[in-house]
């Protein structure tokens, strides 16, 4: 070691990152499984409601569910590879900040989320969405999937971080995620409601401040706690 | 050697007395003190028991909540109990309140469920985030490291609380009567008085239940030391798994 002080934060962040990165861009497994899922489900969907079309509060709802649920395979996955591999115990052993690991998940989570809420909007916008958003719709509905992202990577990461360390990883993950979303649920289905309608609508403000609010609140609280749940 | 002195559960009796006659009291205010409500009529009365059961179970989810913090500070397994036992006693209040509020919402609106009522709908979610506290417990075996993680799960889930007051009332019109709140019609007086007082029977009811549990919790484990070292066996055995805390007996 030629590096006398130990890495910051940040670029011990940015080495996770890359690292994590690097693997889905060799071995693409999260990323693939979680596009896949939202396409069988809109096929599903449309099975299941009965309809070609859908816009409004339905169209809202069956985007969300979709891409709620297809997050859940992405915090499932997201520290399996480290836990079997080793990976984690050697993240302990240098000397860097355990936060370093939080950002650099949930960042990653992030970014395959940002991916997944994009290609699969797209796709739901061909198969199953009646009227076509305008522009600045379009607009408005990729601000509320990054502030809906942030907020499910951020409570994701948290929870990936208890699930893999208990026997029942998988049902822990889903059982503590769906209810623990609920609120960034409610704020962002109501606010893609309009966005959906045939009428077209706007962004309403109260629903962008309670999903500023649920990632201010719950990344401030992972940051706390983070530290807690890699201590061994 | 066990000893007396570590025995839980001493004011234990004083707790139940006390509840058992504050309760009394407080059914008897209600029922032949405070006045039968003129708007919704006698089914009114299940008010006296759903909403201090309702602030009882919050106020038990938030202490849980601060347990889980002091133990994080801590690592004193005392805390661990207490957020455990907290928890567990709040989440069967809070199946209490949701009944009572289902029976209230037939009584009032005709319906089992309503789905426009904020306060009803933030007690499901809150239920079914508790629900999952048990199950968290059960599949870590490390005592430790249980203790650890249900602590940061009670605090991710005492903030969630308020914040899913807020995205749920948002989401509804508002049709609960808000007998306490700053706009409704405040209580009349005699109704205030059974109010408050089957409060605090609720609490006193809450806190001699969580000391029974926490002192049940104690004695067998005592049971468990003394009955090995009478027949010599000083090793403790290796734990059965539980969603509950170890005790360790001195």
């Amino acid at each position: 070691m030629s590096a006398a002080h130990p890495p910051s934060t940040l670029s011990a962040a940015r080495a996770v990152l890359y690292k994590e990165l690097t693997l889905e861009r060799r071995a693409p497994q999260t990323l693939t499984a979680m596009a896949l899922f939202c396409a069988s489900a809109f096929v599903i969907f449309h099975f299941a409601l009965g309809r070609n079309e859908i816009e409004g509060a339905i169209a809202s709802g069956v985007l969300w569910v979709t891409l709620t649920l297809a997050a859940l395979l992405g915090i499932g996955r997201s520290f399996v590879a480290d836990r079997e591999e080793g990976g984690l115990d050697g993240f302990l052993l240098a000397p860097a900040p355990r936060s370093a690991l939080l950002i650099a998940k949930a960042m990653t989570l992030f970014i395959f989320l940002l991916i997944v809420g994009l290609l699969a909007s797209m796709l739901f916008a061909v198969l199953l969405l009646g009227p076509t958003p305008t522009v600045s719709q379009w607009g408005s509905l990729a601000l509320l999937i990054v502030l809906a992202d942030l907020g499910i990577a951020l409570v994701g990461t948290l929870i990936a971080g208890i699930a893999i360390q208990t026997r029942a990883r998988d049902l822990i993950t889903s059982i503590l995620a769906l209810p623990l979303l609920i609120p960034l649920l409610i704020a962002v289905t109501k606010a893609s409601e309009p966005l959906l309608s045939a009428g077209g609508g706007t962004l309403v403000g109260r629903w962008l401040a309670l999903l500023g609010l649920y990632d201010l609140i719950f990344g401030l609280l992972a940051y706390a706690l983070f530290d807690y749940l890699v201590e061994d | 050697m066990p000893t007396t002195k570590s025995l839980y559960g001493r004011r234990l009796t004083g707790y139940a007395i006390a509840t058992g006659i504050v309760l009394t009291a407080a059914l008897a205010l209600a029922f032949f003190y405070a006045p039968i409500e003129a708007d919704q009529g006698f089914s009114q009365k299940i008010f006296y028991i759903h909403v201090p059961l309702a602030i009882v179970t919050l106020g038990g989810f938030v202490f849980g909540g601060i347990f889980g913090i002091q133990y994080l500070r801590s690592g004193d397994t005392r805390h661990d109990l207490r957020s455990y036992t907290a928890i567990h006693q709040g989440l069967i209040f809070c199946i209490g309140a949701l009944i009572t509020g289902s029976i209230w919402a037939k009584a009032a609106w005709g319906q089992w469920w309503v789905w426009d009522e904020p306060t009803l709908v933030s007690f499901l979610i809150v239920f079914l985030l508790y629900c999952t506290y048990q199950p968290l417990r059960f599949s870590i075996e490390d005592p430790e490291r249980q203790a650890r993680y249900a602590a940061v799960f009670a605090v991710v889930a005492g903030v969630f609380v308020p914040v899913n007051f807020i995205a749920v009332r948002l989401a509804s019109p508002l049709i609960h009567p808000r007998v306490l709140g700053s706009s409704g019609g405040s209580l009349p007086n005699d109704m205030r008085l059974a109010f408050y007082s089957a409060l605090l029977g609720i609490t006193l009811l809450f806190i001699t239940i969580c000391k029974y549990e926490m002192a049940s919790k104690h004695s067998r484990a005592q049971l468990a030391a003394l009955r090995r070292s009478l027949i010599g066996e000083h090793d403790e055995p290796a734990p059965a798994r539980s969603a509950a805390p170890r005790i360790a007996v001195k």
